[in-house]
């Protein structure tokens, strides 16, 4: 039978087309920070932070891999090094992803007309048993969850889970937190004594609530996760691929690192203020959500160059900075009104760098 | 629900204003020149450990 017209209204899967997947970096490709790291929060993959808190003994490994089910290149892994002995009271493990409140008015959180949100994602882990995903309003300070189940261990599996929209919630229209998203892989008894399964406030009680795998506390355990989209309705739609190119520029919004590759790779052009101080401005390749922080890997991966000498500063900082660039200043010895190039210095690349972060 | 760890903080005085612009600060470990904007996660976290009465800021040198 030929079809005339299709109604998306009537799929009950949001826009038709276009950008469907609020989640960036869903497929983890990108990893400015790099592949693989023994620390929690964001160390490797963009816009996903990985939390342990409280835990005692656990020790792992979190890094980009170069694995995942038919279609996907790239996953996040959490491998267990040292098991936690037993996971307790206030003991959490869960991965983090934050959609900005601005991306998410569509959704009418607070009407009577509050939409429906569907997450799918493929995941893979050596523990079997229920896994929680909560939403987080941050906003409103409410709170929902569900579950998924691993069945099969270290098998690729399907997932996906549809939420009510909250017609109580609150989302304000603004660059700060709006949905967060807690895929939690271990969490203590205290954290899931309270059914959440419908709206209502944040307690602790409630964050956890049907977790019962413990990735925490299994020797060498592994989780996996890769294509991961939330979308309007309550249809799981085909994975939205979108190129490298498009995801990274999605990423330079919430952190920027410029990393050396090569030998003497100029950074910026500065000008003398002082005999002692350069100012140069960093602008960003995009506008950044909010003023970022910056940081660098060690003050003698830089030099400036200028008079026809080159040196090592004592101090490479910045101090003003916008969503737009970032006032940068050098301490050494210069001439006032002369020009000089900021750059990393001649070693030989290494992982040097600097980067802003204006991650949610 | 993700209380960062803060083992120093200071004032950054602007090199042409002489005003405080920046805080340098070490969260988690990694050194950090963090914005005076409460919309920066870093700069939030300081002045809520600020008014907990955790944290307290240096002025600058």
């Amino acid at each position: 039978m030929a079809v005339s017209t299709i109604d998306p209204n009537g799929l009950n899967i949001g826009q038709i087309g276009g950008r469907r997947n609020l989640i960036i970096n869903s497929q983890f490709q990108v990893a400015q920070r790099g592949t693989s790291s023994t620390s929690a929060g964001y160390q490797t993959v963009d816009r996903f932070r990985f939390t342990s808190s409280d835990m005692d003994q656990l020790a792992f490994t979190q890094s980009q891999d170069t694995t995942g089910p038919s279609g996907f290149t790239n996953s996040y892994k959490l491998t267990v090094t040292t098991p936690e002995t037993t996971t307790e009271a206030e003991e959490q493990l869960f991965m983090y992803h934050c959609v900005e409140a601005q991306n998410l008015q569509q959704l009418g959180y607070g009407t009577s007309d509050a939409k429906q949100l569907t997450l799918s994602f493929w995941v893979k882990s050596s523990v079997t048993g229920a896994y929680c995903v909560a939403f987080y309003e941050n906003d409103g300070n409410r709170l929902i969850t569900s579950t998924y189940s691993i069945s099969s261990a270290n098998t690729w599996e399907y997932k996906t889970i549809t939420i009510d929209g909250d017609t109580s919630g609150t989302i304000n229209n603004d660059n700060g937190s709006g949905l967060e998203l807690y895929f939690f892989l271990s969490c203590g008894p205290d954290r899931k004594t309270t059914d959440s399964t419908t709206w209502g406030t944040w307690t602790a009680a409630k964050f956890g609530y049907g977790q019962v795998a413990d990735v925490a506390a299994t020797s060498s355990a592994t989780w996996q996760i890769t294509g991961v989209q939330l979308e309007v309705g309550d249809v799981p739609t085909p994975f939205e691929h979108r190129s490298y190119g498009e995801e990274l520029n999605s990423c330079l919004r919430y952190y920027w690192r410029v990393t050396k590759s090569t030998q003497y790779q100029v950074i910026t052009t500065a000008i003398g203020y002082s005999s002692t101080v350069a100012i140069a401005p960093i602008p960003y390749p995009v506008p950044m959500r909010a003023s970022p922080s910056f940081s660098i890997s060690a003050t003698s991966d830089f030099s400036y160059i200028g008079n026809g000498g080159t040196a090592e500063p004592s101090q490479f900082q910045t101090d003003f900075k916008s969503i737009w660039s970032a006032q940068a200043y050098m301490v050494g010895s210069f001439n006032q009104g002369s020009a000089y190039l900021y750059r990393f210095d001649g070693d030989s690349p290494s992982g040097q760098y600097f980067a802003l972060d204006a991650e949610l | 629900m993700n209380e960062m760890q803060i083992t120093y903080a200071q004032y950054i005085v602007d090199v042409t204003s002489g005003s405080n612009s920046a805080i340098k600060a070490t969260i988690d470990g990694v050194e950090l020149s963090v914005p005076l904007d409460p919309a920066n996660r870093h700069y939030a976290e300081i002045l809520r450990q600020l008014e907990s009465g955790q944290l307290t800021i240096q002025p600058a040198e």
